[in-house]
């Protein structure tokens, strides 16, 4: 109970993935389930950190430095996306983005 | 003993910032939930002996990323409350199902602790790498310089990407 290994982390980073996931099922605002999809990259990234620790090398931490870039780059072109939509359809519900008609 | 407290305490932060993205009715609390699970992350990172990642996720994920996402939120308006009714009403039930299940199967995995999480000859026996910028770096620039250049092709792309749909407006759509 106290003493926490690789398991704890990854079974909150488990935790946080399904919230994550359940979070991208359930809402219906674009810019809420992109924060879910957020969440589940730092889920992620958790259990790399956890398991680069317990193999004692560096890889993890190497493997969550370029999931950090690829999801900043990520969130740059994809929140434009939205903005751009939202210019053209006054909405950020994502049940009315359900046609592909400009 | 310290690391269980700090575990425990910025778990139940990390836990209950993600509740809050998926349950706020209003955007900006989603952001401000999303943003005290990032700062609970990089804890425990550093506990991790992850130095420069807990860095690098407060000043890029917590202070800019989220940043980022306000100003959209901002720029949208969060006057629209979201429809909260479900027109597929079997998948909000099948969501609440997986995640019983999955709460149910870490508990038990949690009390038992049998399952061995990572799998490698020498797991738990070798010391954590302490990841400074130096010893990040010496591995960044030596191994993994192929990665970093074609990550710095990625950024241009996104960043040009950004400038794009920013500039070129489309036609307005006539309303049909």
């Amino acid at each position: 109970m106290f003493e926490i290994g690789a398991a704890h982390y990854m079974s909150l980073a488990a935790i946080l993935f399904i919230v994550g996931a359940g979070g991208v099922m359930l809402r219906r605002n674009a810019l809420v389930m992109f924060m879910c999809i957020e969440l589940m990259l730092n889920a992620v990234n958790l259990t790399f950190v956890a398991a680069g620790r317990e193999i004692g090398n560096s890889v993890g931490q190497m493997s969550v430095f370029f999931v950090l870039v690829v999801a900043a780059a990520e969130v740059v072109v994809g929140l434009a996306i939205i903005v751009a939509v939202f210019h053209n359809r006054r909405t950020a519900n994502v049940d009315d983005f359900s046609e592909m008609r400009g | 003993m310290a690391e269980s407290i700090l575990f425990y305490l910025f778990g139940a932060i990390a836990l209950t910032g993600a509740g809050t993205v998926i349950m706020a009715r209003n955007p900006v609390y989603s952001a401000l939930g999303m943003m005290s699970t990032l700062f609970s992350f990089a804890v425990f990172y550093i506990a991790h002996l992850a130095h420069f990642v807990a860095a690098v996720q407060v000043i890029v994920y917590a202070g800019a990323v989220m940043t980022l996402f306000l100003f959209v939120i901002m720029l949208i308006g969060v006057d629209r409350a979201e429809v909260r009714s479900e027109e597929l009403p079997t998948q909000r039930r099948l969501v609440w199902g997986v995640l019983a299940v999955v709460l149910t199967t870490a508990a038990v995995v949690f009390n038992t602790s049998t399952w061995s999480w990572v799998t490698y000859p020498l797991a738990g026996q070798l010391p954590p790498v302490n990841g400074t910028i130096q010893n990040i770096a010496a591995d960044l620039f030596t191994i993994w310089v192929l990665p970093f250049e074609a990550i710095s092709l990625l950024l241009i792309i996104a960043s040009i990407g950004a400038v794009v749909l920013a500039f070129f407006k489309p036609r307005p759509r006539k309303e049909t």
